[in-house]
């Protein structure tokens, strides 16, 4: 699969802004909750991406979407 | 086809309400009304009907035309049965010789004045002043009238200066002053029913004259909305529709429903043969109660336009001209292509946009195309950019994404708190019956950036305008609950009951902070703190309070926090659960709830259940024998996104036109160009269309049956009035598509799907056509506990249980004005065009908006040298376009608004690629742009329209 900068520049951004909205809850409940939103909307070849860039050390994430990593789906390689 | 059913009666005085029956005796009769009621509708409704001109049952009783006259037993006189109220015990005669005396002499005056070219009028057979003379039993007209208005000359053969000239500027209708019998049904529906009052009655006695705006107004040039409520209401030809005159009176009607905007209003279509004559709005219609705007009354014209293309087409690659071909060759062409493409990219590499413009069984289809034949979740909706964000923030706090009202719920309204909606252009119908209660006395408040005709209008007045910066939604919305909590104007009783006060307790703790205070937030949002307080202070205690809101809350990267703080408003109120209260999203599309409900979204099955849920994939894996995947599918942004990456290669696109209305467009039309098989559905060669492979034409709502949801949730009937001038309904092009993929349906009417529907889907499981023919329409959830269905939701307690409330911290959007883009863009509607414009503008409704203006304030228009009427450039950081310039102080400086329904203006050239959080729905409203003088079109105007033109060929017939 090709990787796409823009795309993942766009994920990103996305990641982050469900965590500033979940930054406002309780953290644990916070954690859970972007992991389930990631699992419930993110379609795997977007999480897969996320894990890619994860897996790069997170650069430009912001450190709830880091801490809720382990909860959240991987997705099976393409 | 089948024709209406209920009677379609003119009472002539609108229902009484009151629960208090009278019984009088009519003509020897019996009869037992509620109190109230005049005794022209009493006799009515037990079918003595008396006669009358002045009178009709939309509008409150006049007594101005002395037919309806009756004798009443002990009383003196004969009083008119139009403004006298039953009593108990009296005993009425609506026909003596006395009374049949009166009535001669009244119609014998009304006739003299009136000319007697009854056979080629456009009236004839259709007229009450003709009925009523024969009613009356007129044979002789005894006054040799001198003076009239009708005739142009006098009798010396110079010009009559009180005959007035036909006013034939408005497109739809003609005024004919010199049939008039100022009846002035005309000009009480448009106060009371529309609530414009364009119309007015002008001079006195013999010099009393209908007219239209001021003195030198037309018709056109006046307030007038073209609503078509007083041509429905006059009983002459002196209204009357320009259809009618060129055609001829209709011979039968059918009852169907809009496909304009979410209010769903019901029509009757009068048809001769199959040529529709006139859309008249239906009395029984439970959204409309008999009212319509421009749009579904008369902009019809589309579905018959010459741009529609009629035969199935398809090429091999985008910069290569249509060929046209029979259905079955362009089916195996798209299927091919389709098939390749998952062979070769695997089963996630296509997918489907469903309409919002389509029927339910329509939508239901496509998304069963994905799920069932392509075998992946890809399937996504028009919602998207619209309310995807209520389905979000409504589901996580009440439990449901459904609307809590019925609209005839505003007749209960006592303060009706307007957020990022302007229903006067967007949903003018529902408008109108606000507009009304707002007359009667509730009281409004709209937070809107800029000073819609909802702020001020004939008759009402906002109490407060929070005039605030887009964007600061959320800070808004947090600063009226910061009021209501910490000023304990919360209903403690309520929450208590129906929510968690754990919860309630954790929020309270939040929004009591300081930082939220209207007083904090105000440099944010520019809204001076009293006004906040003030209107907290109303919505919390002025009795039955109604939220009522639209794509200004939705469209902004905080659209789903912004939904959860109103719902988190209704709940600290207690404004939720019975009439006159609740929280109410405006719904755009015609059909975009039913879309939604019909399983559209990627990650959930017909009916908001997730795909995740093996039980709920268990009932469609068994219904449709295939495996159904649990994983989410793209949304409309994601599959470009993915498309531009290279992993999503087809696209079944049926009725929408994602290059015109999704933000970005050139990020849409490099997805679309990266695509291998682009199909699209629909009736005309949209915008989308110029990088699509494969062409279905698609059939208006006038050719199909089927059901439309409406913003209430109410399913209403669509009845094909006339056949598919392609051949088919939309739901068999879908199936003809999925067979030729190789599904194997077999459904032989739309009745079958919504069947299978009910039987999946919980919250349709008692809907059938059968039952909606009997009921009219029936708001789901409609099932065993709820058989007649659901006008208002969480009565008793809320769908999820307790009532969640949720945080709702506000972040400002990452779009941000600086020196390049000082301006914040935002963006709107406009009455007389629709959405990206594809009906509307094949109408005579462009000439009310031919073009898109860029409304900009007086002061940013003069440091920019900018005057009214200019070509402007208009530019931000994703592109420019240009347009014209209007310069006017409804919006404040800093601010400029325009809308979006010309291709040619490209005003999502402009829009940024920005995103609610929870949905992705496009941030639509708020961009920092730049306006600069302009000299004509920019670069990109240019070169899109050679690529639209260079693409709409059509290769002429071998």
């Amino acid at each position: 699969m090709s990787h796409d900068s823009n795309w993942q520049t766009k994920l990103i951004t996305m990641a982050n802004q469900i965590a500033r909205f979940m930054e406002s809850k309780p953290h644990a409940e916070g954690v859970a909750g972007l992991a389930s939103h990631i699992n419930d909307f993110w379609e795997p070849r977007m999480r897969r991406q996320l894990f890619d860039i994860l897996d790069q050390g997170g650069t430009g994430l912001r450190p709830l979407v880091i801490e809720a990593a382990p909860q959240i789906r991987r997705p099976a390689t393409a | 086809m089948k024709d209406f059913v209920l009677p379609d009666r003119d009472f002539g005085t609108p229902a009484a309400k009151s629960k208090q029956m009278v019984t009088l005796n009519i003509d020897g009769f019996d009869v037992t009304v509620p109190e109230g009621t005049s005794i022209m509708r009493a006799a009515a409704e037990a079918g003595i009907p008396v006669p009358k001109l002045c009178a009709t049952d939309s509008v409150d009783a006049f007594g101005s035309c002395r037919l309806c006259l009756v004798e009443i037993e002990g009383r003196n006189g004969t009083p008119a049965s139009c403004t006298t109220p039953v009593a108990p015990g009296i005993k009425v005669h609506t026909q003596t010789s006395k009374l049949k005396q009166l009535r001669r002499g009244v119609m014998e005056l009304y006739i003299s004045d009136h000319p007697l070219d009854c056979l080629t009028c456009a009236a004839n057979g259709d007229c009450e002043l003709q009925d009523m003379a024969g009613a009356v039993g007129l044979r002789d007209v005894r006054y040799e009238a001198v003076e009239t208005h009708f005739r142009a000359k006098d009798t010396s053969g110079g010009a009559n200066p009180q005959w007035l000239p036909k006013d034939d500027s408005n497109p739809y209708f003609s005024y004919d002053p010199s049939k008039c019998i100022v009846c002035s049904r005309c000009v009480r529906a448009c106060e009371e029913v529309q609530g414009t009052f364009a119309l007015t009655i002008q001079g006195r006695g013999w010099d009393s004259r209908v007219h239209a705006g001021a003195r030198a107004d037309s018709f056109l040039t006046s307030d007038c909305v073209s609503c078509g409520a007083c041509v429905q209401a006059c009983p002459t030809a002196t209204l009357t529709e320009k259809s009618v005159i060129d055609i001829g009176t209709p011979d039968r009607a059918i009852v169907t429903t809009c496909a304009y905007c979410g209010v769903g209003c019901q029509f009757k279509a009068e048809m001769r043969g199959d040529e529709l004559v006139r859309m008249v709005p239906y009395k029984h219609g439970k959204a409309n109660r008999g009212h319509s705007c421009v749009k579904g009354r008369f902009a019809y014209g589309y579905a018959s336009h010459q741009d529609r293309i009629l035969n199935p087409m398809i090429r091999d690659t985008i910069d290569e001209p249509w060929r046209e071909v029979s259905w079955a060759e362009a089916m195996e062409f798209a299927a091919n292509r389709m098939k390749a493409i998952q062979q070769k990219y695997g089963r996630q590499s296509v997918g489907v946009i469903t309409s919002s413009r389509c029927t339910n069984e329509e939508s239901y289809l496509v998304q069963k195309l994905t799920r069932a034949v392509f075998l992946n979740n890809n399937t996504d909706t028009c919602a998207r950019v619209c309310h995807s964000p209520t389905g979000y923030g409504l589901g996580q706090t009440f439990g449901t994404s459904a609307g809590t009202q019925d609209f005839d719920s505003v007749e209960d309204c006592d303060v009706a708190l307007i957020i990022g909606s302007n229903p006067h252009s967007g949903h003018p119908v529902f408008a109108s019956r606000l507009k009304k209660r707002l007359r009667q006395g509730a009281k409004l408040i709209v937070v809107d950036p800029r000073r819609t005709e909802m702020v001020e209008g004939a008759h009402y007045k906002a109490a407060h305008h929070l005039a605030l910066r887009p964007g600061t939604n959320v800070a808004i919305v947090s600063a009226l609950a910061h009021v209501i909590v910490t000023e304990k104007l919360y209903d403690e009783a309520f929450i208590r009951s129906r929510c968690d006060w754990a919860e309630f307790e954790d929020y309270a703790e939040f929004i009591s902070d300081p930082k939220h205070s209207p007083e904090a937030v105000e440099l944010l949002t520019g809204v001076p703190a009293e006004e906040v307080r003030g209107a907290a202070r109303l919505y919390a205690t002025g009795g039955n309070a109604a939220i009522y809101y639209g794509l200004g809350v939705t469209e902004h990267s905080q659209g789903s926090t912004t939904v959860i703080g109103i719902a988190n408003l209704a709940m600290l109120t207690g404004n939720i659960g019975r009439p006159g209260v609740g929280v109410n999203p405006l719904r755009g599309q015609n059909n975009v709830q039913g879309s939604c409900d019909m399983g559209s979204f990627p990650h959930e099955l017909p009916g908001y259940r997730h795909v995740k849920g093996a039980e709920v994939r268990a009932i469609y894996e068994k219904a449709w024998g295939v495996e159904i995947d649990p994983e989410p599918g793209l949304r409309i942004p994601n599959m470009l996104d993915a498309a531009v990456e290279g992993s999503f290669k087809g696209l079944y696109c049926q009725g929408e036109d994602i290059l015109q209305s999704d933000p970005d467009t050139r990020h849409v039309a490099a997805g679309l160009a990266a695509m291998e098989c682009v199909i699209v559905h629909d009736l005309f060669l949209n915008e989308t269309a110029n990088y699509a492979h494969v062409f279905f034409p698609g059939s208006s709502f006038l050719e199909k049956d089927g059901t439309f949801t409406n913003a209430e949730r109410r399913i209403n009937m669509v009845r094909k009035v006339m056949a598919p001038k392609q051949g088919y309904a939309d739901w068999e092009v879908t199936q003809m598509f999925a067979n030729a993929m190789g599904a194997g349906w077999t459904y032989t009417h739309p009745s079958q799907i919504m069947a299978e529907i009910a039987l999946t889907t919980p919250s349709f499981a008692g809907v059938t056509y059968d039952r909606i023919e009997e009921m009219g329409s029936i708001q789901w959830p409609c099932n065993d506990q709820a058989p007649e269905g659901t006008p208002l939701m969480h009565i008793d307690g809320f769908v999820r249980g307790k009532g969640k409330f949720i945080r709702t911290e506000y972040v400002a959007t990452d779009e941000k004005t600086g020196p390049r883009f000082p301006l914040l863009l935002t963006t709107g509607r406009i009455l007389s065009q629709y959405n990206v414009g594809a009906q509307t503008r094949r109408t005579q409704n462009t000439v009310w908006h031919d073009q898109d203006v860029l409304e900009i304030h007086p002061h940013d228009a003069e440091t920019r040298g900018i005057r009214d009427g200019d070509f402007v450039r208009l530019a931000s950081r994703a592109g420019e376009t240009t347009l014209r310039a209007e310069i006017t102080d409804r919006v404040s400086p800093g601010v400029v608004y325009t809308t979006f329904h010309h291709p040619v203006t490209q005003a999502n050239v402009v829009t940024t690629d920005f995103s609610d959080w929870a949905t992705n729905c496009p941030e639509y409203k708020v961009t920092a742009v730049q306006v600069s003088p302009s000299n004509g079109p920019s670069e990109w105007q240019e070169s899109y329209e050679a690529q639209a033109s260079l693409s709409r060929r059509i290769a002429a017939a071998e």
